[in-house]
């Protein structure tokens, strides 16, 4: 493992990681100007969860680290996902059966 | 690594230097799970507010300046790169590398700050911080509902947004409609809107007051991790200067650089969240 454990990245790899990311911050920008209806926030949600994984894997090395880091780097976006999901459906759920009030928050 | 049991980076109750290495990763990334929950429970909460008040948080969104925004972002992801090879020449043992690297990655994060001085200023200049006083004027299709005169519609609390809340929810029972966009009034329209064809959404005052809470807590929050990292860059800076640090043993410059790319990583979702909902 220590070949992996400190494995040193060329210079052309992280300007080719940086001009990807500079491509996909020009995109999300353009994309944010075009009416999609919802999509809009797919694709914003999407450029940007594509960004975090560049970051992650290249500048911050998860890609050449032991598995064990990956577990928890995924675990932690899991339980933010997970966070999210719960209270959303909780409040996005309110007033959809029929003795509830209508209002929330 | 048959030497790596008797470098004199190697502290006692490590079994060599492969594995205090990665004592130090797994704990870093422990932290930044942690920081990922931290910053994940304000996400979570702009998420429930603008599923609920959406027009108003465009409307907020559509108020920030764009082009500082994406100045910023290009500022730190350039910051990132030049953290990468802070660390990159750190792995080599480089010490004139680490320094010009570290003061390259500084500066752009204090020009980041910067930036955020002069947005905070513009904000507070024209009353659109959460408070007593807060005014919202509307701008581009966005109109202040109700339409007071200069900001009279504004200047309310969050106690008395809530309030505001039941008699809106009587009109329409579906959360999260966009009720808005169908009271485009004529009168309304002349004055702020700037005529791009659609229609104009009226926007409660109050709503918008909480999505630009939001925005400060988030970049607020964001913030003072950047203050931080720059304060560690200096710390860094001086145990360098020190020769500290050798191509054997950086883990220090290593898990800052997991650090300051964590915190590009909040920005990379902070940005469009914050800055590009409202440009269509």
């Amino acid at each position: 493992m220590s070949e992996t454990e400190h494995h040193i990245c060329s210079v052309r790899l992280y300007v080719t990681i940086f001009s990807a990311l500079m491509v996909f911050t020009v995109l999300t920008v353009l994309a944010a100007s075009v009416n999609m209806g919802v999509m809009n926030n797919v694709v914003m949600l999407g450029i940007a969860v594509v960004k975090a994984a560049l970051v992650i894997s290249v500048f911050m090395h998860l890609k050449y680290n032991p598995k064990i880091l990956w577990v928890v780097a995924i675990g932690a976006f899991v339980w933010l996902g997970v966070m999210i999901a719960l209270t959303l459906s909780d409040f996005l759920s309110r007033g959809w059966m029929p003795n509830q009030p209508a209002s929330w928050l | 690594m048959s030497d790596a049991h008797s470098s004199p980076y190697l502290a006692h109750h490590f079994d060599d230097m492969e594995q205090q290495s990665q004592a130090a990763s797994f704990g870093m990334w422990i932290f930044l799970a942690q920081e990922i929950m931290f910053f994940g429970g304000l996400f979570c909460g702009y998420t429930v507010y603008r599923a609920k008040f959406p027009e108003a948080f465009s409307a907020g969104s559509f108020s920030l300046a764009i082009h500082w925004g994406l100045f910023n972002t290009v500022v730190l992801i350039g910051s990132s790169l030049t953290m990468a090879l802070a660390v990159r020449a750190a792995q080599l043992g480089r010490k004139a590398g680490i320094i010009k690297w570290l003061v390259i990655t500084m500066v752009l994060g204090c020009v980041f700050l910067g930036v955020k001085v002069i947005e905070y200023k513009a904000k507070i200049d024209h009353h659109m911080i959460p408070g007593q006083h807060f005014e919202f004027h509307g701008g581009g299709k966005f109109v202040v509902a109700g339409h007071g005169d200069e900001g009279a519609a504004g200047g309310h609390g969050e106690v008395e947004a809530t309030h505001a809340e039941p008699d809106e929810a009587t009109d329409h029972d579906a959360p999260a409609d966009d009720h808005g966009e169908t009271a485009a009034d004529v009168d309304h329209a002349e004055s702020t809107h700037e005529g791009n064809g659609h229609g104009v959404v009226e926007v409660d005052p109050n709503q918008v007051e909480i999505f630009v809470g939001f925005y400060f807590l988030m970049t607020g929050m964001h913030a003072l991790h950047m203050v931080i990292g720059v304060g560690l860059i200096i710390w860094l800076l001086v145990l360098t200067t020190k020769n500290r640090f050798a191509a054997e043993y950086y883990t220090p410059i290593e898990m800052f650089g997991l650090y300051w790319h964590f915190v590009d990583i909040v920005w990379i979702f902070l940005f469009p969240l914050l800055y590009l909902i409202g440009r269509h």
